[in-house]
């Protein structure tokens, strides 16, 4: 296992994540979407991606965030699953930036609930916290009429 | 593995589905010569092949079977059924050698050196009636019953093991023109026809706004090409269904032995064609049915004797094409469903209360076993399982778009209809718009469409125990808001107009509501990702004309949510029903009256008008002895009733009285629109029929009373083809 990996990061309100690079297939900026309705309220809609239709899920709802304030615009993190591509949604686009294994850290102790369940670890920056996601487990949704209808 | 093993494989499956139909076909007529001479050869390839490629075991088996079959084709002995087992457990074991072949663990570790000392045996002696139980236990283990499950039933892979799918050949002879594909490979190709017309629909929409001439040919060149090339590719993919039914004479075979009933089975239809993903999905149904109407429905020979039936009994399979559709048939001439026996099944699962069961009729009581957990049989036999299967049938059935229902007599027989979409790729679809998102509705579902407007908004929408309905032609049709259900909106009261997409989902019409309709095209089905798997309104969406993603609505599922197939929406209909309706057999039918010019009354239905119009007289123009009029951008041809009716009694009218308006009933025939020319419309009523006297005058169907006064009732058929 190689020492070192890269990671595509990106913000969500004054946190900062990052995921495998490698996972990443393109990123765009907001698309025309298609509300889906009954759907689980962390997929905000389906886009046209060059004639596949794509499913984008919200990430700041998906991490029991608060929603990002309307006037901001999300940046689309298109990646590849088992299921196809899959579009995330985050506020801003950070570096492709390079970290060693060695930073590597259990998540915090402060993580709770749905975070804690797909963050996979963090890593120690000069200045903050670089908190890995588990791609996979992110874009999997069960149980998704049990949730809380949230309102739009 | 290499390319002659590869061969061997193929053919060598190709062969035994061959053989074995072949056997099963010997079993019934020992004497034919042709079928006995194939099997011979078969067997005999098989053994050369075997041998070639050093396969010992296989080689044996092959060759003791071949001898036998000498004997046989030489008139030396007689086919009968402890040879023809002895034949077919053969096959079955020639197959488990290929499956070892195929997983590269060369021939395997089964022992069939019983099966060759029977083979010899029956060789010498010809077979004798008491060997079968034994030879059947010592042999290859009997055949599983397949254990139905939802999971079973997937959505295949492309190119799955290509062994078990080489295409039987459709006649009895190998045809030269034709080719074996990779079935992935088709897959690929579909996708890519799926792309380009996707493409080709955009472009269109593009191409709506340009004016140039020769862009516009090519474009519409590029149209046809790309129809034509769909319509071609979908064939490739469509496979006549006899192919997973050339299997059940086997199986009905060995389980009838087994249960100790003697069964025919008829098959009727087999090159009827389905895309092969379909022809997936319905395999194991199907074959569910089949065990299940030799295990439960047909009963042994002695009961079938007492109830004055032939010993054997009849297992029918019908496949044909029906408005877009495939519909299966299966039926048996068993012991039937007994509705009494399903309702209190139900009642002590709670399924249903007993309230709930009073009010329905046989029908909907059969189809209670399609409920999760229901088996009415006592005894759960090895061969069909436990009642499972009935709602796992269904529920894979409707995941591919289609339905499934029973109907039964009891001590006569059941039937079940199976009816299958013949393509889920590509769909003709109705667009429209609701809570301002536009939705695609499939064509196959839609049935008509009505807009009201104005006072017909509150005058025609009903409601009943709160639920809204549309009186369409006499019928109760429960009325679903897609905004409501969708809860993209609300009900406005405060309405308009109203657009009313009518459905039809699980044998049940509802309408839709929604906010409007636009045109109908054909669009490519993407099924949704598994994020969205559960929300069960949507069947999975498309890309339009202009590049926006567009959600193809379910309407089953929509159907199910708003509650109008089962439960509380049409039992409170069906209690109004039953409160407006006497007691007489005779149903309320919605007429229309209008009187002629000779004063006379009369009264069609009004199922068959499409509208009323009102024409000025200087509109009519004259044809030969025809009078036209020009609407809608068509020729509608007109029939003067009066002049028909009198004509016939031989009292001459000449034309039409020279009014300012003449009043017409458009009457939709079965090959284009008539108008037929009246006096006055009098009335819309719903009225039951009684009393009818026959016919006065030719071109009147009988009398009647209706609202109290005698009306006829014109032969309006009979009128149009005789003016024409």
């Amino acid at each position: 296992m190689a020492n070192e990996r890269q990671l595509c990061t990106f913000t969500l309100g004054d946190q900062y994540f990052g995921l495998d690079v490698l996972k990443v297939q393109e990123i765009i900026r907001a698309q025309e979407m298609t509300r889906v309705p009954l759907a689980h309220p962390v997929v905000r809609g389906l886009i046209n991606l060059r004639g596949q239709i794509v499913t984008a899920i919200d990430l700041r709802r998906r991490l029991d965030m608060p929603d990002r304030p309307s006037e901001l615009l999300p940046v689309n993190i298109v990646v590849q699953t088992d299921d196809g591509a899959v579009s995330l949604l985050v506020d801003e686009i950070g570096d492709v930036l390079e970290v060693s294994e060695s930073a590597f850290e259990r998540p915090p102790e402060t993580l709770r609930g749905t975070a804690r369940e797909l963050i996979l670890g963090a890593y120690k920056l000069k200045d903050r916290l670089l908190l890995v996601l588990d791609t996979e487990r992110t874009v999997t949704l069960t149980n998704p009429n049990t949730r809380l209808e949230r309102s739009e | 593995m290499n390319e002659v093993t590869r061969e061997f494989l193929l053919e060598t499956h190709e062969n035994l589905g061959q053989l074995e139909g072949d056997l099963i076909a010997l079993e019934k007529d020992p004497t034919e010569k042709q079928t006995l001479a194939r099997v011979f050869r078969n067997l005999h390839t098989v053994k050369g092949s075997a041998g070639f490629l050093g396969l010992a075991k296989l080689q044996a088996v092959a060759h003791s079977a071949e001898s036998l079959l000498s004997r046989l084709r030489d008139g030396e002995l007689t086919f009968n059924p402890p040879i023809a087992t002895a034949l077919l457990q053969t096959i079955d074991s020639i197959r488990q050698v290929l499956a070892s072949v195929e997983s590269e663990a060369g021939e395997g570790s089964g022992n069939y050196s019983n099966l060759v000392r029977e083979l010899d045996r029956l060789r010498e002696t010809g077979g004798t009636a008491e060997t079968p139980a034994v030879v059947a236990r010592t042999m290859v283990a009997p055949i599983e019953p397949v254990p139905l499950t939802s999971a079973a039933i997937t959505s295949p892979g492309p190119g799955t093991s290509f062994v078990q799918e080489a295409t039987e050949p459709r006649a009895q002879s190998v045809s030269d023109s034709s080719i074996r594909v990779d079935v992935g490979l088709l897959d690929k190709l579909m996708n890519l026809v799926g792309e380009l017309v996707l493409a080709r629909n955009q472009i269109m929409q593009f191409s709506s706004s340009q004016e140039n001439a020769a862009f516009l040919g090519t474009v519409q060149r590029l149209n046809l090409l790309t129809t034509e090339l769909q319509a071609n590719v979908m064939k490739t993919r469509m496979q006549p269904i006899g192919n997973i039914w050339s299997k059940f004479p086997r199986v009905v075979r060995d389980l009838a032995l087994a249960c100790g009933k003697q069964v025919r089975i008829d098959m009727e239809g087999q090159e009827t064609e389905l895309d092969k993903t379909i022809i997936e999905a319905i395999r194991d149904p199907l074959t569910h049915m089949v065990r299940n109407a030799v295990d439960h429905g047909i009963e042994s020979p002695s009961t079938r004797l007492e109830r004055g039936k032939l010993a054997e009994g009849r297992l029918s399979l019908h496949a044909f094409h029906e408005g877009g559709k495939v519909i299966i048939e299966i039926n048996d001439d068993g012991g039937g469903i007994d509705p009494i026996r399903v309702r209190d099944k139900a009642i002590k699962v709670k399924a249903i209360s007993p309230e709930e069961a009073v009010r329905m009729n046989e029908r909907e009581l059969v189809n209670l076993v399609f409920l999760p957990g229901f088996s009415t049989t006592e005894k759960v036999t090895h061969f069909s399982g436990r009642g499972v299967g009935m709602d796992v049938v269904r529920t894979n059935i409707e995941r591919i778009g289609g339905s499934v229902e029973l109907e039964s007599q009891p001590g006569l027989g059941t039937t079940v209809k199976m009816k299958i979409p013949l393509t889920l790729a590509i769909i003709p679809a109705l667009t429209v718009t609701s809570g301002g998102e536009r939705y695609a509705i499939p064509q196959v579902s839609l049935l008509e469409l009505v807009r009201l407007e104005g006072d017909q908004v509150k005058q025609r929408i009903e409601s009943i125990h709160g639920f809204p309905v549309y009186r369409l032609r006499g019928n109760l049709l429960p009325l679903v808001y897609l905004n409501k259900e969708l809860r993209t909106g609300d009900i406005r009261s405060a309405e308009s107009e109203i657009n009313i997409v009518v459905l039809h989902a699980d044998d049940r019409q509802f309408g839709l509501v929604v906010d409007a309709i636009h045109d109908t095209e054909e669009i490519v089905v993407k099924p949704l990702q598994k994020q969205l798997k559960g929300v069960n309104v949507f069947a999975g969406a498309t890309i339009m004309g202009d590049g926006r993603v567009a959600l193809i609505l379910d309407v089953l599922g929509i159907a199910q949510r708003a509650n109008v197939v089962t439960g509380a929406r049409v039992r409170a209909l069906t209690e109004q029903n039953a409160q407006t309706s006497d007691a007489s057999s005779n149903a309320k039918q919605s007429l229309l009256l209008f009187s002629i010019r000779d004063g006379g009354r009369m009264a069609i239905p009004l199922s068959i008008v499409a509208r009323l119009e009102e024409f000025p007289f200087g509109s009519l123009e004259r044809t030969g002895d025809q009078f036209v009029v020009q609407y809608r951008g068509e020729i509608l041809p007109l029939v003067d009733v009066a002049r028909q009716l009198n004509a016939e009694g031989g009292r001459a009218e000449g034309i039409p009285l020279a009014s300012d308006t003449v009043q017409v009933v458009v009457y939709a025939g079965s090959e284009r629109q008539v108008g037929l020319i009246v006096g006055s419309i009098l009335d819309i009523v719903d009225e039951e029929i009684i009393a009818t006297s026959r016919s006065s005058r030719s071109g009147v169907l009988h009398s009647a009373i209706v609202q109290g006064r005698v009306a006829e009732f014109l032969d309006v058929e009979g009128l149009v083809s005789r003016a024409s």
